[in-house]
């Protein structure tokens, strides 16, 4: 028997690897990807286009600017010349945001006033226009505490202190990386996956297989088990690459992240097999493949933080294992993340390998009878 | 009867075929039921993901306080924190308590306000620090944390200092206008951008899956060998999936602006036109990963690595290009998503702003022509 499910699982990765077009379809888009959407995928600030519209002939006006042209943040600086050119400049994305400084503001500060500073950002791009006035709100926070202990003020004596754990730069190709190891793999299991059955079918070679001395059981552990060690050992590669490569830091247990990896493609796998039993044609089982891996994509954490949804979407989030897997996989990588909340992720994706493996298995069985 | 000239004769025949070959592919849109569910349920499926389930608004930040601290001053800061909508504070006295929560992203940060901290704010000589840690595992909500918390922490000195005996405000207030999307609403922008990738989605996969598969059953060497020529044939493949797609951009359009509440001001006009030339693009490039292809699995998989991922990840429509690297952003240009983002942002959220979208309307139709005529060309080839 052992023999048998070996001689299947053999079989099934030559039919995957033998292919040239097939085997690069395999290695060279993970890697591609890999590498673009670490560096591509931020949503970090830095050398967006500004403007500024200093209408403002004063000292302090350009004591301001000149603050502007400091930060590291904001390095193409465009001046305008007229408050009727704000709205062609924000209309034609020429910059996020514009700094506009009227005339009353050096006069006003120097009269003890308070002054303005008016900042008109583009909405279009609101989480941009967010860090920005950030940036520019410590800046002129800055300014306002710096020309306060000019003129004479007992300095603000409280201070808030930043700072960042796990990632001190915010660097967001560690949290991609670490985050990718997990998508790359499911998307690779599942495409091995839900094409084997698929395409056995549409070859009409299911039927062979099924007259042969395989029994159903065996025929289900051939088919998972060479999704689960492709699956893993693109996820192994990644985490090779992106830690001797890119030298994204590894701070967990290595023993944990194979054990979850494992896991995590094993609940894969029986999803893929699921799929490729439920579709009679390879069209039809990469659709299934699409249709489950968007909402595993967006839904899981991976393109936005899961808190961010309604409240009524979050539970649904529950039964997607990449969910639990990106939770592992950053820990482990970058927050030395404890046994303890690492298995509390494993369990729900071992209770869904089990429910699509099962589910899967139930189905081959039909088809026999 | 009148007789004909030849031209005449050439062009009624060249007529016939096209009309001959949108008879054949719309009946084999109408009795496929994968190019319906690609067309129609699809792009409903992921309207629904991205309007519900892609947001960057943080409007519950799950946020730890640690009050070592216990006198007026301190209670005051706290106040500040637990008034502000922003966030679901969970106060404790020890930061030991905190961390495991932070450990398992129970909360993405926390505040702490030593237990000096109202001692220090009296004295002259020292300052009085109150830390933010935030977990920089979620880059994005990490910045957003420290924000947040700079505001409460600027709040609450307005507040002290309008209690002191001095009643000094700073002296500069920023005024941060946000236009086109006052409420800072991210949804408004990712629904817009979301249209250019599913549209990419289906236009790049209708047409890679049923060219592939003519090419799989041979059924395309049968054509070929009709009298039909390869520009008759591009187009009477093109035509009935593009008002296919058409059909889905509009149903997308009309539940983005109706159920998902996304205003619409530009033209609808307009819109549609952008969106054709758009389609163009993405059929052209549907039709080429099927041509070189020739296979579906590989078709598809195909047309999503090189058409979905792409347009997801360098559209800039949830990721902003200019923070990318410089060869990455090279990379963006000869995306045409990339220009069918900033067209959708802009006809939704701002209006027909003309020199915006001309800009972007001209490589989208250079894109789409180089990747017709490299389908044309490999077409061509296979036919000797």
């Amino acid at each position: 028997m052992i023999n048998r499910i070996l001689i299947l699982i053999w079989k099934e990765l030559l039919a995957v690897l033998r292919d040239r077009r097939s085997r690069i379809s395999i290695i060279l888009p993970p890697i591609i990807q890999l590498f673009i959407f670490a560096f591509a995928a931020t949503l970090d600030v830095k050398d967006v286009p500004i403007g500024i519209l200093n209408r403002d002939n004063g000292e302090q006006a350009f004591e301001l600017v000149q603050r502007f042209h400091g930060a590291p943040v904001f390095s193409h600086i465009i001046y305008l010349k007229g408050v009727e050119e704000i709205a062609p400049f924000i209309d034609n994305q020429k910059g996020v945001m514009v700094v506009s400084i009227d005339e009353q503001f050096s006069r006003n500060l120097d009269a003890g006033k308070p002054a303005n500073v008016q900042l008109i950002l583009d909405g279009r791009k609101s989480n941009t226009a967010q860090i920005v006035v950030g940036y520019t709100s410590r800046i002129v926070d800055q300014f306002s505490a710096d020309f306060d202990a000019k003129v004479g003020f007992e300095p603000e004596n409280a201070a808030l202190i930043s700072r960042i754990w796990f990632n001190p730069n915010i660097l967001y190709y560690w949290y991609n990386i670490s985050s990718l190891v997990a998508t790359l793999s499911m998307l690779t299991c599942l495409v091995v996956t839900t094409q084997s059955v698929a395409r056995e079918r549409e070859l009409g070679t299911f039927d062979q297989l099924l007259v042969s001395p395989l029994v159903p059981f065996e025929i289900l552990i051939g088919k998972i088990v060479p999704g689960i060690l492709i699956g893993a050992a693109e996820g192994t590669l990644m985490m090779t690459i992106g830690t001797l490569v890119l030298g994204v830091p590894f701070t967990g247990s290595l023993l944990l992240f194979f054990l979850s990896l494992f896991v995590f493609v094993s609940a894969i796998s029986g999803i893929g097999l699921f799929i490729s039993a439920l579709s009679s044609t390879q069209q039809q089982a990469m659709l299934g493949t699409f249709i489950f891996m968007m909402p595993s994509v967006l839904l899981s954490g991976f393109a936005t933080p899961i808190e961010n949804m309604p409240t009524w979407l979050q539970p649904l989030t529950y039964v997607i294992p990449m969910r639990y897997m990106l939770i592992i996989s950053k820990g482990l990588f970058l927050k030395a993340l404890p046994a303890s909340i690492v298995f509390h992720n494993i369990w729900p994706m071992a209770v869904i390998a089990c429910f699509t493996i099962t589910g899967a298995g139930a189905f081959f069985k039909r088809r026999l009878q | 009867m009148m007789q004909k000239t030849l031209a005449e004769e050439i062009r009624e025949g060249r007529w016939r075929r096209l009309k001959a070959l949108w008879t054949k592919e719309s009946y084999q849109i109408v009795r496929d039921p994968s190019t319906i569910l690609i067309s129609v349920v699809l792009p409903l499926i992921l309207l629904f993901l991205y309007g519900y389930g892609v947001s960057l608004d943080l409007d519950h930040l799950r946020i730890g306080l640690v009050l070592e601290d216990t006198a007026p001053d301190a209670q005051r800061f706290a106040k500040s924190m637990t008034d502000d909508p922003y966030f679901d504070v969970k106060i404790v006295r020890d930061r030991r308590e905190i961390i495991p929560d932070l450990m398992s992203g129970a909360v993405r940060g926390f505040v702490v306000v030593p237990s000096y901290f109202s001692a220090f704010r009296y004295r002259p000589d020292v300052i009085a620090p109150i830390q933010v840690i935030a977990d920089g595992s979620e880059p994005n909500t990490a910045n957003f944390l420290q924000n947040y918390v700079l505001g409460a922490f600027n709040n609450w000195l307005i507040q002290e200092r309008l209690q002191g005996d001095v009643k000094r405000l700073p002296p500069v207030n920023v005024q941060p206008r946000f236009w086109y999307n006052e409420q800072l609403e991210s949804r408004f922008f990712l629904l817009s951008g979301s249209l250019a990738i599913i549209m990419t989605l289906i236009g790049t996969l209708l047409t890679a899956l049923v060219v592939a598969r003519e090419w799989e059953r041979g059924t395309m060497e049968a054509m070929m060998s009709t009298n039909v020529g390869i520009v008759e044939l591009v187009i009477g493949k093109i035509l009935p999936y593009f008002l296919l797609g058409m059909v889905s951009m509009t149903i997308c359009a009309v539940i983005s602006v109706l159920v998902f509440g996304l205003p619409l001001r530009g033209s609808f006009l307009l819109l549609g036109l952008v969106s054709a030339v758009f389609l163009f693009c993405a059929l052209g490039i549907g039709l080429m990963i099927s041509t070189l292809a020739k296979n579906q699995a590989l078709a598809s998989q195909i047309a999503i690595t090189a058409g979905f991922l792409p347009a997801y990840i360098l559209s800039g429509f949830l990721f902003e290009i200019a923070s990318m690297p410089v060869w990455i952003q090279c990379l963006t240009y000869v995306m045409p998503a990339k220009y069918f983002v900033q067209c959708l942002q802009t006809l939704f959220m701002v209006g027909n702003i003309w020199g915006l979208i001309l800009f972007n309307l001209l490589p989208m139709l250079g894109i789409g022509a180089i990747f017709f005529l490299i389908t044309a060309y490999k077409t061509v080839k296979r036919l000797d």
